[in-house]
């Protein structure tokens, strides 16, 4: 609709609009171009991609699996890896490498949801406090001064604590604690934006506050946004696990790397393998965002690309 | 600059009532009845009413956080639902141990942190750099709880040569003083007690200083590399002064400035990785007792030990600006000077 309000009036106006439009395209060519040049961040997105085939495929065809991922076999217990058992297994005898694999669906399904949840309301609040400022700004952003004072980690703890354990609320509870960051990240973008000769362009062709951050605000703020969730995503599968290894993640028998960890502690001497492999998947996982993340970076700032 | 600072301070007053608000939410409005947990699935009714009277929480919600905030700012924070003590005690004995792990970490945190972060910059593009960010990279990646495992593993379970769990062996426990073991065993002169406390913190000091490094680390090479690049160090260098001299005193001294403020900053979450790293070691600090906590239901410690952290967190963030403003000259405050 700007477009054709742009051939209309072939202003410096539409000169402005024109060229705001272009930057939104570049976008997802520089993301592509920064993690395609940078070898770990490709080598991430790739065990990414892998990550989230397994977690497709092990959801929906459990039989391809070798073992059963929760089926108890006490004749099995503790066994340490072999050829047999890769990662060897956990005092119910149960596969630890199949509880690996299955655990996938819970960390990926958690730490996007999570991000899902702190994006769209960080964004949001962010994006009104930054727009309308004033008193809107000043309350809003109060409030996401008063949630960052308290640790993520110790405020997520105590909301599983209220809500109980489970996938759906360890999301609620990790995707809460993150959106003050988000919020001050628009928030901080749009103060700079907002003055600028597109955004003053659009408000004189007659585009309403909404059209203005959807259509001309957002865009411009997104590569700061693809960074910090890309960021996010492993911050939010830290947590997830950190939740599961105090108690308070999923319910059991499902499968959670955190969780796994957390029950190994009382054989932490006798059987290693139970607290190795499970905090090794977190930590490959996480480095591939984190790895991910630093390649979108670069690509999305030409001066990070330098350095 | 003074009306800076107690502007400042003013706006921590909001900001903490904001945080009691949050977590009276969650403990108070949110969370279940906590008397069939504390009290067991077989207690009466009858007994439930009157253990939610005697602890106020049958009092309507706004009366139970009017009673909440009036008694917080008297520093009266109610009682363990479990040990009936009042929780400011309960806080205060355990906090010590908290805050000797934190002070170690951050210390250990930084020395390491800034030595490698400067050895990457002063190397850029070679091998030590790389070995300096690949360091940093696993040192975020790694969840502190593992990294502790790790540790335990390692140092416990397969070297014997340091403790897994604990601040001190029990016969060697320091008793009164200040709490905080390494003073308390240096004032004493009991030296045997005093290596003994060195050697349970090792560990958890390690386990818990891995993140802080690790920003610190990145934080110190990218301030490095913009300072390496100013006019005035190219000067230093064609005065002929040595490489490690322009590097130490001319560089690092200007690239501490954002550097110092990752520092302060990190001392705060390092509260909230002290919760994880406090329930693998065993570590009886306010982090453990919050979890433990959380687990039973025991709502008051656990409003108490949020607000003292978020209290900790706020004054460490004032204390970080205003060091910055008296450090950088080019920060002014206040509205005559902004113009």
């Amino acid at each position: 609709m700007a477009d054709t309000k742009l051939t209309a009036n072939p202003t410096l106006d539409g000169v402005a609009l024109k060229k705001n439009t272009e930057k939104h395209e570049s976008i997802l060519k520089d993301v592509w171009e920064g993690v395609y040049s940078n070898k770990a961040a490709f080598v991430s997105l790739c065990f990414i991609i892998l990550l989230a085939v397994i977690a497709i495929v092990t959801k929906l065809f459990p039989q391809v699996l070798p073992y059963d991922p929760n089926l108890q076999n006490l004749s099995q217990a503790l066994l340490p890896p072999s050829l047999e058992h890769w990662c060897g297994t956990d005092q119910q005898g149960r596969d630890i490498l199949t509880r690996i694999l299955t655990g996938t669906q819970i960390s990926l399904t958690v730490g996007f949801a999570a991000v899902a949840i702190s994006l769209v309301t960080g964004v949001l609040l962010g994006s009104i406090a930054g727009y309308r400022g004033g008193a809107t700004d000043t309350i809003i952003m109060r409030c996401m001064d008063m949630m960052l004072a308290i640790p993520s980690i110790l405020l997520a703890i105590a909301i599983m604590a209220a809500l109980g354990k489970g996938v759906e609320k360890a999301v609620i509870a990790i995707g809460l604690v993150a959106i003050p960051e988000y919020a001050r990240i628009v928030r901080s973008e749009i103060l700079s934006i907002k003055e600028s000769d597109y955004v003053a362009a659009a408000r004189i062709i007659g585009d309403t506050d909404f059209q203005i951050i959807l259509r001309h605000i957002l865009p411009n703020v997104l590569p700061s946004i693809i960074v910090r969730a890309t960021l996010g995503v492993s911050m939010a599968i830290l947590d997830t696990a950190a939740l599961g290894f105090l108690g308070l993640g999923v319910q059991p028998p499902l499968a959670e790397w955190g969780d796994m960890l957390g029950r190994g502690r009382a054989d932490i001497f006798r059987a290693p393998w139970l607290m190795t492999f499970p905090g090794l998947a977190i930590m490959l996982t996480v480095l591939a965002f984190n790895l991910l993340g630093n390649g979108i970076r670069d690509g999305l700032d030409p001066k990070t690309r330098k350095r | 600059m003074l009306k800076y600072i107690l502007k400042r301070i003013l706006m921590v007053i909001p900001v903490l009532l904001g945080v009691s608000v949050i977590i009276f939410l969650i403990t108070r409005v949110l969370a279940p009845d906590p008397a069939p947990v504390v009290l067991g699935e077989h207690a009466t009714q009858e007994a439930m009413a009157a253990w939610r009277v005697e602890h106020g929480l049958a009092d309507p919600i706004w009366l139970q956080f009017v009673n909440f905030i009036g008694n917080a700012v008297q520093g009266d924070l109610g009682t363990s639902y479990y040990t009936h003590q009042p929780v400011t005690r309960e806080i205060a004995a355990r906090f010590p141990a908290t805050a000797e792990l934190a002070i170690c970490a951050i210390i250990v945190a930084a020395l390491i942190g800034i030595a490698l972060g400067v050895i990457a910059a002063v190397r850029k593009n070679k091998a030590a750099d790389h070995a300096s960010m690949l360091v940093a990279l696993v040192g975020v990646s790694m969840p502190i709880f593992w990294s502790g495992i790790l540790l335990i593993i390692l140092f416990a379970g397969i070297l014997h040569v340091l403790p897994s769990n604990g601040r001190v062996a029990p016969m060697l426990e320091p008793s009164g003083g200040t709490r905080f073991f390494i003073i308390d065993t240096l004032m004493s002169g009991d030296m045997e007690a005093f290596r003994d406390v060195l050697r349970h913190l090792i560990l958890p000091t390690l386990a818990l200083s891995l993140y802080s490094m690790a920003i610190i680390t990145r934080m110190t090479r990218s301030s490095m590399l913009d300072t390496l690049n100013e006019d005035y160090i190219r000067t230093a260098r064609a005065k002929g002064l040595k490489q490690r001299v322009v590097n130490i005193r001319h560089a690092l001294r200007n690239a501490m400035l954002p550097v110092s403020t990752v520092i302060g900053l990190q001392f705060g979450s390092l509260l909230g990785g002290a919760l994880l790293t406090e329930t693998v070691f065993s570590w009886p600090g306010i982090g453990k007792f919050a979890v433990d906590s959380v687990l039973k239901s025991d709502f008051p410690v656990v409003q108490g030990v949020v607000l003292l952290v978020a209290v900790i967190f706020v004054f460490m963030n004032l204390a970080v600006d205003i060091i910055y403003a008296f450090l950088d000259p080019k920060i002014k405050y206040g509205n005559k000077e902004e113009g």
